[in-house]
This record gives C-alpha cells, structure tokens and sequence, in this order.
C-alpha cells in the first residue's frame, strides 16, 4: 500500500519536473521576493507585499492546475484504475503527488531570498513561517477544490473552468466587497456574529484574517478582518480562523475523495 | 471464469445495460459485437471496476466485485483511445507500472520486440502516432502476463501490418488458455479471433454462443451477414 502511493506520488513528481513549468512556477516566487527586499526595507514589509500576492494568486493558480491535471489524465486515470490498486490509495498519490510539489515550489522560491536576505531568523521568524504556512494552505486547498471541480464536471471542460474561475472570483475578490455591501444596508443592526460567521466560508478571508491579526494591520487588510479583529480579539481570532482554515484544508480533498471513490469513469 | 447477474446500469436517463446475465468459462475467447452505444465498453468496464454497476454481481476468478482491487491482477485492458502523459517515454511508463504492481513484466521485451517499438519507446508519449500510442496500450495490457484480457476496438487505429502482428499475438495468448474478450465492428476479424459472440442490442445480450451456430439459425456464410440481419430484425 505504501509503495503504491510512493510510486504514484513519484511518478508525479517526475512529470511535473520534467514540465518545467514547476520550476517557473518557484521561480516567480524567488524573484518577487527578492525583487521586494531590494526595494522596500525589512522582512515584515516584504511578507505582507507578499502575503497579498497569495492570497490573490496561489488559489488560482492551484485550483486551475488541479482541474487541468483531471482533464489532462482522462486516459492515464483509467490506465492506473484498471491496475490492481485501491482507489483511495490512488486518489491520495495523485492529490499530494500534484499539490505536494507546487507547495515545495512556493515555499522554495519565497524562503530562500529571506535566508540569502538574512531575514528568516530574527523578530519576523512567526510571521514568515505563518506566511509559508497560509500559502501551503491554499495550494492544497486549491488544488482539491480544482480535483472536485474536474471531477464533476469530468466530461464538461468549460463548464468545469468556468465555474472554477467564478469560485476564485467570488472568493478572492468579490466576497469582502459583499459582506461590506451587507454591512453597509445592515449597519443598524448587530450583525457582527453574522459577518464574522460568513468570513469561516471562505478559506481566502480566513487566511487575510490571520494574516492581519498576525500583523495587527485591520485597517489594511480588508472589512472583514477589521470585524473579525473588533468581535474575537487577536489570540481568540487566530486560534478560530486557524481551526476553520483547518477544516477548509480536509473538506476539498474528502469531497474530492468521496466523488472519485464513487465515479464512474 | 466470469460470472455476470442481472447487471444494470444507467447513466443518467440512458438505461445502458439492462439485466445483463453472462457466464464466461475460462480460456474463452469471445468477441462482443453491437451497434454504437449498445453497451459494449460499459460492460466491459464495470467487470474492471471502472464503472460502478446499479445492481446485479459481477464474479471474476471467484471474487465478488465490491470496491475490491487485487482481482485487477489477473486482468489485462486496453482501451479504445490512449492519451498517456505526454511528458513520460514509453519505456519509463513500463517501468512505473512493473514498480507499481511491484512484479516484472514477463513478456514487456518480446512485446516491444514482436511489436517493432524499440525506436517509439525513447520518445515522449506525445510525439507517437496514434497507431504506436496503440501499441503502447496492447503492450501495457499483455506484458503482465494476465489470464483475462479485455480488448476495446483493438485494431481500429492500426496499420495492416501492426494488426496481423496484433492478431498473431492474440492467437498466442489464446493458446496458453487465456480468457479473451474483444469488441470490434470489424467482423471478419473476430472470425479470425473468436470462436463464440456475444451479441448487445440497446444493454441487452440477444445471442450468445458459436459463430457456427449464429451463421447457422441465420442462414449466413459470414458473421457480417448474421449480425447485420439480426440487427435489421430488432431495429424495424
């Protein structure tokens, strides 16, 4: 069973290197990052530069390359169903063998212009290894929500970017500016349980709520966060959105599982 | 041995298999004949848990299907189409699959050799033509030495000479007593192969047993004319 999932998790591994494109993928990281110490001053200023980078990015990118990944393997996923191999097994190989090394990429090419910038160590050490920990988050998360995209829309590619695309879009961009549109109608009332409890439902907001709290910035970051800061406090709040982000992380890959369990292909 | 019982599947409001009760006797070889969409790829791929049947069993050398996986070891596939990962070559394909089955492929050189691939398979997957691509597939399906093999339109894509190579290779394996089940709409071809027919009309078996004796009922020299009758019968 073991050998199974390593031997599918590598062969992943080996394609995506062999691509490049993986390599590309790290690379932009490595350059932004360093691009960013060279221009503005220290290792805070740059994670936060970067920090709003994730959060607009890594989703997309990972959602569209996992449900890219289905499309692409219609054949090769029956080759492997029809070998004497579990399904369950089969779907984690393939799952971390996608989202396992575009979070290596990520985490490669951001860490590295802090260690060469000698910033990983010192007073921003909690806030570099959250920002790595945030985008690792969301790539796994993305790329599960693009295996459940792919998965049920298996035979309907542009339905399924489609779609995909619209959740990013919701998610990313036009979530926050919602809830401040509710805020905004609903302002007389004490709805601030409610906001607080919409913002768990995406795992973008979760992730720009910690990273605001982290930073003690709610002005910057958003509508949401500055709720969220104002109703739970920052240690209450990071232990929350932490838990829920946590919860974000198993839901797309036991969807994912459960439909991939039951599909016919 | 393959057991079928009252096996149903629909895909939506399209009832693709209806009841369909088979039993297959090892060292078989069958061709499964039909029009388009009559349910022969999907029969074939509910024996090899690809599509998850409403109801009845599917018994395969003693196993009950039921999520179960290792019965999978006795059974080669090829598919109608192919589209590996166009990154990978040929040969490390092979190799991922002897390392994820943890056993050697028995038979993977004498096929490369048999099927003149020694020039495709330090390609990437991509550059092969549909044909090779094809080859890989028949290469993937027999080099694990299975009893059952399960072929899916095999020589559709394929050129004079690769088919008779193919055809040649099927002959083989039949005489080492392996269960074979081919779909194809070339009928003088299953003749060559098969002995008996499976014939599936809208999910349904409607014949099932020897050429001989479907040519005979239906006063025919070839299984063209047999078939084609017997599809002219239903469809009025």
């Amino acid at each position: 069973m073991t050998s199974i999932y390593y031997q599918i998790v590598r062969n992943e591994f080996q394609s995506l290197l062999r691509a490049r494109w993986l390599i590309g993928y790290g690379l932009i990281f490595l350059i932004l990052t360093d691009t960013l110490f060279r221009f503005s001053g220290g290792g805070s200023e740059v994670l936060l530069s970067i920090s709003n980078m994730i959060l607009l990015f890594i989703p997309l990118i990972s959602m569209l390359y996992g449900i890219l990944f289905i499309y692409q393997s219609r054949d090769y996923l029956v080759l492997l169903l029809t070998q004497p191999v579990n399904r369950d097994t089969l779907f984690w190989g393939l799952f971390t063998g996608i989202s396992g090394p575009l979070t290596a990429a990520f985490i490669a090419g951001t860490a590295l212009p802090f260690i060469w910038h000698g910033n990983f160590a010192g007073d921003t050490t909690a806030q570099t290894f959250l920002v790595l920990g945030l985008g690792a988050f969301l790539t796994f998360i993305f790329t599960g929500l693009g295996f459940v995209m792919g998965l049920i829309y298996f035979d309907e590619k542009i339905k399924g970017f489609g779609y995909s695309l619209m959740i990013w879009l919701f998610m990313a961009v036009i979530y926050d500016g919602l809830i401040l549109l509710l805020i905004f109608l609903f302002g007389d009332y004490p709805i601030e349980t409610g906001v607080v409890g919409l913002t768990m439902l995406n795992p973008i907001d979760l992730a720009r709520i910690l990273v605001l709290l982290e930073f003690d910035i709610s002005a910057l970051m958003g509508y949401t966060g500055a709720v969220f800061n104002q109703f739970l406090g920052a240690t209450k709040g990071i232990l929350t959105a932490g838990f829920m982000l946590a919860l974000w992380l198993a839901l797309p890959m036991w969807l994912g599982l459960r439909i991939f369990k039951k599909k016919d292909f | 041995m393959i057991t079928i019982q009252q096996l149903q599947k629909s895909f939506g409001h399209q009832h693709v298999l209806k009841d369909i009760n088979l039993e297959i006797p090892s060292g078989q070889s069958i061709g499964i004949v039909g029009p388009n969409g009559s349910g022969k790829t999907t029969m074939i791929k509910t024996m090899l848990g690809l599509v998850k049947p409403d109801s009845g069993t599917i018994t395969i050398n003693n196993t009950t299907l039921n999520g179960n996986y290792q019965y999978r070891r006795n059974i080669g596939y090829m598919p109608q189409q192919a589209r590996y990962p166009e990154n990978m070559y040929a040969s490390e394909l092979f190799n991922f699959m002897e390392n994820l089955r943890d056993e050697p492929g028995e038979f993977k050189d004498e096929l490369i050799e048999e099927f003149n691939l020694y020039s495709e398979i330090e390609k990437p997957l991509r550059v092969l033509s549909g044909g090779n691509r094809q080859k890989v597939g028949a290469v993937l399906a027999m080099m694990f030495n299975p009893s059952l093999l399960f072929f899916d339109e095999p020589t559709a894509g394929l050129d004079p000479r690769s088919s008779f190579i193919f055809k040649e290779r099927i002959r083989k394996e039949k005489k080492t007593g392996k269960t074979i089940l081919i779909t194809s709409h070339i009928m003088s071809e299953l003749e060559q192969l098969v002995e008996n027919v499976v014939f599936i009309l809208e999910g349904e078996i409607r014949y099932y047993g020897t050429i001989g004796d479907l040519l005979k009922n239906n006063q025919q020299d070839h299984l063209e004319g047999a078939i084609a009758q017997m599809m002219e019968g239903v469809e009025v």
